[in-house]
């Protein structure tokens, strides 16, 4: 079941670029097992992907299912932030349910 | 070419095809390389980023790459729209690419570590060289800053982005904005990466007017025009630059005279005005200026040329109705096609736009003279500075044509007393009349005299004159008053005047 879908988008294989794979991945394998889809988007071999989701900065994280979309940008070091971005923190800290 | 800068000059100009920048820029941005134009909110930033492109789009067949930080791309489209400009024709034909780089609504920026402009930079080289774009815009540096709250980082890539196009070979137009009119050039010192050339663009409250300017601050290693330069936007042009203290005086001059529609006032002058002559008429409320242009215009209706007057005080009935009350008919010349009346309020816009007005309605109507009724009222409008720069343009450009051009100015007494107008500009004309109100034994009559005639001999006489149902006639002289220029007429005794005569007689004898 993939439940999240995720899109990073990387240029060449650049320090931030490798980092923010693997960071990712770290993160993915650790906190949504087999719950989730990658793709990992190379922008110097495809521009137009770039474009059409007006992406500027790199390397950049959209989470495109679940909706809301959302996106964070960096190398994806800072896991709470990405956690927080991603809103994937109930993942990790789900409340106890109530009685 | 005989200019001694286009040898050394070895950087080539990317005309902007901006007219009157060109002229500035002694012939356009330097090409290939990244000009930084900076103002603060409201100078016409976007404006002139995008008309950059525009124009080569339009006069040059040149591509351009429209990269927008701020608006987006739908809403640049639409506002420019007003200016006459089909963006989205031209993206259909690829001559036009925007890159939107706008923020997306709702859309909140988490930075996770370190990050680059990398995509950036690969879209607007994948835009470059899919159109082959010679010009690129990027507005504006300083939303890329507010947006990530790294400065460090933006720094190093928009340096990186300005040497990538360089590399491109493309002519680049960045905008920043400033934080004051006079200060540091830009908010975020982006000069300090984009340094070779620097155009700053004004609107300064200048006593209560308006005033836009354009300044090329540098040009590194190559030569441009220094100061700054009004400005104004036209709808379907944009951006229109006066270039006016650029302007040289090569003005041919002609000997062939023609008449001022008073045969006594020809008689004053010498023979009658110069073809290419710009004469200044001054005098108080109601002493015969309208009359004189009135004259002026029928003079030359009479002589089969075309006239055009533009009134800045009255309506275009009633000036038809004064000149019907002195004979002439104003109608009838303009069913003629000899004459166009163009009435406009003086505050209808700035000095700029009337110029330009003036510039385009003599340009369609080719008219042989023209005549501003009158400068004064136009200069309600305007600051000193911005008046002068008016009139100089004014002056050159109907000088250019090689047309005569006659202005009223308006004194603010009713005896003797200069204009402001005519301190300002009375250097610029090459001939001054003066109609004066003289009060002599209670009474109040009418006096004109010739103070100034470049190239001429002219009459030193102040005259007497009286205004009928055929217009103005002028009389003898005024032998026995003095002190009328300076409003204070006196009458002399007649002994007293011939005892003067002999006393210069002996002297000089």
């Amino acid at each position: 079941m993939n439940k999240y879908r995720l899109r990073l988008f990387v240029t060449g294989h650049s320090a931030n670029s490798d980092r923010a794979v693997s960071n990712l991945r770290h993160l993915c394998e650790g906190e949504l097992a087999d719950l989730y889809q990658l793709e990992v988007i190379d922008v110097c071999e495809n521009p137009q992907a770039a474009e059409a989701e007006r992406i500027i900065a790199t390397p950049t994280l959209i989470r495109a299912l679940p909706p809301p979309l959302r996106r964070v940008i960096g190398d994806l070091s800072d896991r709470e932030q990405v956690l927080l971005g991603l809103d994937l923190r109930h993942v990790e800290q789900l409340p106890p349910p109530p009685e | 070419m005989s200019d001694p800068f286009i040898e050394y000059d070895k950087i080539q100009k990317t005309s902007t095809g901006i007219q009157g920048l060109d002229g500035i820029a002694l012939g356009g941005l330097p090409s290939g390389r990244t000009t930084l134009v900076a103002g603060t909110a409201g100078t016409g930033k976007t404006v002139f980023a995008a008309q950059f492109l525009a124009e080569g789009v339009r006069q040059f067949q040149e591509p351009g790459v429209f990269v927008t930080f701020e608006e987006s791309a739908a809403d640049i489209r639409r506002n420019v729209a007003s200016l006459g400009w089909g963006i989205a024709t031209w993206e259909a034909s690829d001559q036009w690419c925007f890159i939107d780089a706008s923020p997306q609504p709702g859309e909140e920026i988490l930075i996770t570590g370190s990050f680059d402009l990398g995509a950036l930079l690969v879209r607007i080289e994948a835009s470059v060289k899919r159109i082959g774009a010679k010009r690129v815009a990027i507005d504006s540096l300083g939303a890329v800053f507010a947006r990530f709250d790294s400065d460090l980082i933006i720094r190093n890539e928009l340096f990186r982005l300005s040497t990538a196009l360089k590399r491109l070979g493309v002519t680049t137009v960045m905008t920043a904005e400033r934080t004051s009119e006079y200060g540091a050039i830009s908010r975020d010192s982006v000069e300090e990466f984009v340094t070779d050339n620097v155009i700053v663009l004004r609107n300064v409250l200048e006593e209560e007017k308006r005033r836009r300017t354009v300044e090329i601050l540098k040009f590194r290693g190559t030569m441009h025009g220094k100061g700054e330069f009004p400005f104004t936007m036209m709808p379907e042009t944009g951006i229109v630059v006066l270039p006016l203290t650029e302007i040289e005086l090569d003005q041919r001059s002609s000997y062939k005279r023609i008449t001022s529609g008073i045969a006594e006032l020809d008689t004053m002058c010498g023979g009658g005005f110069f073809r290419d002559s710009v004469i200044l008429v001054s005098g108080a409320t109601g002493c015969g200026k309208t009359l004189t242009s009135t004259e002026f215009i029928a003079g030359g209706v009479a002589a089969g040329e075309r006239c055009l007057l533009m009134a800045f005080e009255e309506s275009r009935d009633q000036l038809s109705r004064n000149a019907s009350g002195w004979g002439k008919d104003f109608d009838q010349f303009e069913q003629d096609g000899k004459l166009r009346v163009v009435a406009r309020y003086p505050e209808s816009g700035g000095l700029e736009d009337h110029l330009i007005r003036i510039k385009s309605e003599i340009m369609e109507f080719r008219p042989n003279r023209v005549a501003v009724d009158s400068l004064s009222a136009l200069e309600r409008v305007s600051t000193i500075k911005g008046f002068r720069e008016f009139v100089i343009g004014l002056t050159s450009f109907i000088k250019a044509q090689e047309i005569a051009g006659l202005f009223t100015a308006t004194t603010s007494s009713l005896l003797g007393g200069d204009s402001v107008t005519e301190t300002h500009i009375s250097t610029i004309t090459d001939s001054i009349i003066l109609l004066r109100y003289v009060e002599m034994f209670g009474e109040m009559q009418r006096g004109i005299t010739v103070l100034k005639m470049r190239g001429s001999a002219h009459d030193k006489d102040i005259r007497a004159f009286n205004i009928d149902s055929c217009g103005m006639h002028i009389g003898p002289a005024f032998r026995n008053v003095t002190g009328i220029l300076a409003g204070q007429p006196r009458h002399v005794p007649t002994a007293e005047i011939e005892r003067l005569d002999q006393l210069f007689q002996q002297g000089t004898g």
